[in-house]
């Protein structure tokens, strides 16, 4: 199998975390992270225009 | 009335005049293309409906383009194994996007004020995706799609579903990944998107009563709303 | 004068209130634009995965004795698929829902009779060898209860031989059953098993449902998918090879498979099914439902989004 080279190599062994019954890789938990965080930033930051 | 044809083309007769009528008149083209909304849609939070469509196009593009060289290509080529890394983080963006949209439309309880079918459609489309990227992950043609095959037979033939839909058949899973699926998909989104034409952006809670031919809500639950 | 009063074609809604000016082209190509250079950025990063396909070669290389113990449950009858029942054969009741048997209800529509799909046919597609002619007929003459009782034993003397090694196990009746999955092993060496397996629907194959079954009849598929955190068990369902992140939008559905009841039960499968069909309906009916729909009123986000409407509007 032909692997292009990407900048970072994202192959080889998961990262993983684990708390009881919770299985979660980091790269999910990272996603998951920067989706609550874009949620929040978007009701927060202020929207431009406010012309009639 | 007489069999004569009307003089007045707005009043002709068969049903390409009254489908014609029906439809302008449902959607105007100032409401199918309009440059001005509501004061009230100024949050960022509103971008994220149109941000889903602009992912859904490129994971069309990359997968059109994955379709034009068959597919293993993608196996063999650093050229398809990059169309291949479009298709994928098009499809991660993609549902990026759209699981902000639902949780930003759930917050705004999008659906009063005669939206609830909109709601509903894009419930299903959201649906619709899961199933269509479960596809695309079965005819990836290596060892993801011989895993996930295998795994969600069982899932699917515990509830007779599988004797239908085999995962198991790659040629099957290809062409409803690439043709049926997105056709489905295609129809949920326009339609979606032609109802937010049609009955514009939800106002704030409490300003339902400016909309046109709205009833004024209840004072007081937020629940009572029509 | 007579006023024929027709029901207006109104807008289904119009706000009357403030508006602003937006360009709705200009803002798509925009999403276009930022949306295509997020993809291409993220494509030249990170790459996408593609761990390679298992082919019975593969697995027969790798792990020879449990090809070989895999191959006898075939015959045996107690492999997965063997005892699978519908859609495949009635070898198996299926999963069911209390009283009710979907599985069952939809009837075998994908026939795969692993003993002779998986072992005997392939067999007898090798030509000039009259030994193994001979041990396959001598295998498909014998009553059936006669091979139950050859494979059983086999299989049970493979599990109990050193390293389930064939060439250990203890001294007893088992017919012709070792020959015929030693041959099947040599076969699948040489890659004749993945292509018999394939072209038994003819020359174009694009139904990969036997060997596919074959394959997760053994361990060794479902070892390397354990290697990479894709089993049930693991969260597997959210999951992707390597470090890319995989399908968090699965999160509810796999969630289920890691806790009781779900854990022990054989019809978790169903159950599961059930219960996220019955939540994406909750999901979809959302606007239909008392309490559920006056959470959002409730719950107040709304107030950070509509914070300049409702400072330019106080109620």
């Amino acid at each position: 199998m032909l692997r292009a080279a990407a900048v970072i190599n994202l192959n080889g062994p998961g990262a993983y975390l684990h708390w009881g019954v919770i299985q979660l890789s980091v790269a999910n938990l990272v996603v998951i992270i920067v989706m609550i965080v874009v949620f929040g930033l978007a009701l927060l930051l202020p929207f431009p225009g406010r012309r009639r | 009335m007489t069999t004569t044809p009307a003089a007045d083309p707005a009043e002709s007769p068969g049903w390409t005049g009254r489908l014609r009528r029906r439809l302008v008149g449902t959607l105007p083209p100032e409401k199918l293309m309009p440059d001005r909304q509501p004061a009230y849609v100024a949050s960022w939070i509103y971008v994220f409906g149109v941000l889903t469509i602009a992912a859904l196009i490129w994971v069309l593009v990359s997968g059109a383009w994955l379709a034009l060289a068959g597919p293993q290509w993608w196996h063999t080529s650093a050229v398809g194994h990059f169309v291949n890394s479009l298709h994928l983080w098009g499809v991660e963006l993609f549902f990026f996007c759209m699981v902000i949209h639902l949780w930003g439309k759930f917050f705004m309880a999008a659906w009063r004020g005669r939206r609830k079918l909109t709601w509903v459609i894009g419930a299903i489309a959201f649906l619709a995706s899961i199933g269509t990227a479960f596809t695309g992950y079965l005819v990836q043609t290596n060892f993801d799609s011989q895993w996930i095959s295998t795994q969600a037979k069982d899932g699917l033939n515990s509830v007779g579903v599988g004797a239908w839909f085999n995962v198991l058949n790659t040629g099957q899973m290809l062409l409803w990944h690439v043709l049926l699926l997105p056709l489905v998909l295609g129809v949920l989104t326009v339609w979606h998107v032609l109802l937010v034409r049609r009955r514009g952006v939800v106002p704030p809670f409490g300003a339902e009563g400016r909309e046109s031919g709205q009833p004024v809500p209840v004072a007081g639950h937020g629940e009572t709303e029509r | 004068m007579t006023t024929t009063l027709r029901k207006p074609v109104s807008p289904a809604a119009g706000w009357n209130g403030p508006t602003r000016s937006y360009d709705l082209v200009k803002e798509f190509v925009i999403a276009l634009v930022v949306m295509g250079l997020l993809v291409v950025g993220l494509a030249v990063l990170l790459g996408s995965p593609d761990e390679g396909s298992v082919t019975l070669r593969q697995w027969a290389a790798a792990d020879p004795n449990g090809f070989v113990a895999t191959a006898t449950s075939e015959l045996a009858g107690d492999s997965t698929s063997a005892g699978y029942g519908p859609p495949y054969n009635t070898n198996g009741n299926g999963q069911q829902l209390g009283p009710v048997h979907l599985q069952n209800g939809a009837g075998v529509r994908e026939p795969v009779d692993p003993a002779n799909d998986f072992v005997l046919t392939p067999l007898r597609s090798i030509p000039g060898d009259p030994a193994l002619t001979g041990a396959l007929d001598r295998y498909t003459a014998a009553s059936g209860d006669q091979q139950a009782t050859w494979a059983g034993d086999y299989e049970t003397a493979l599990g109990n031989a050193p390293d389930n090694d064939p060439a250990k196990v203890a001294s007893g009746d088992y017919g012709p059953v070792p020959e015929l999955t030693g041959r099947l092993l040599t076969m699948a060496l040489t890659g004749g098993l993945d292509a018999a397996l394939t072209s038994q629907q003819g020359f174009y194959a694009s139904d990969y449902t036997k060997p596919l079954l074959f394959l997760a009849d053994g361990d060794y598929l479902a070892g390397k998918a354990d290697d990479q955190h894709l089993s049930g068990d693991q969260w597997g369902m959210m999951n992707e090879t390597g470090n890319f992140p995989g399908q968090a939008w699965l999160w509810l559905y796999t969630f289920w498979y890691q806790i009781p009841p779900f854990t022990h039960t054989a019809n978790a499968d169903a159950w599961i099914w059930a219960l996220m069909a019955l939540l994406s309906l909750v999901l979809v009916l959302v606007p239909f439902i008392p309490g559920l729909r006056g959470l959002p009123r409730y719950l107040g986000v709304h107030k950070l989004i509509w914070r300049e409407y409702y400072r330019q509007h106080p109620r």
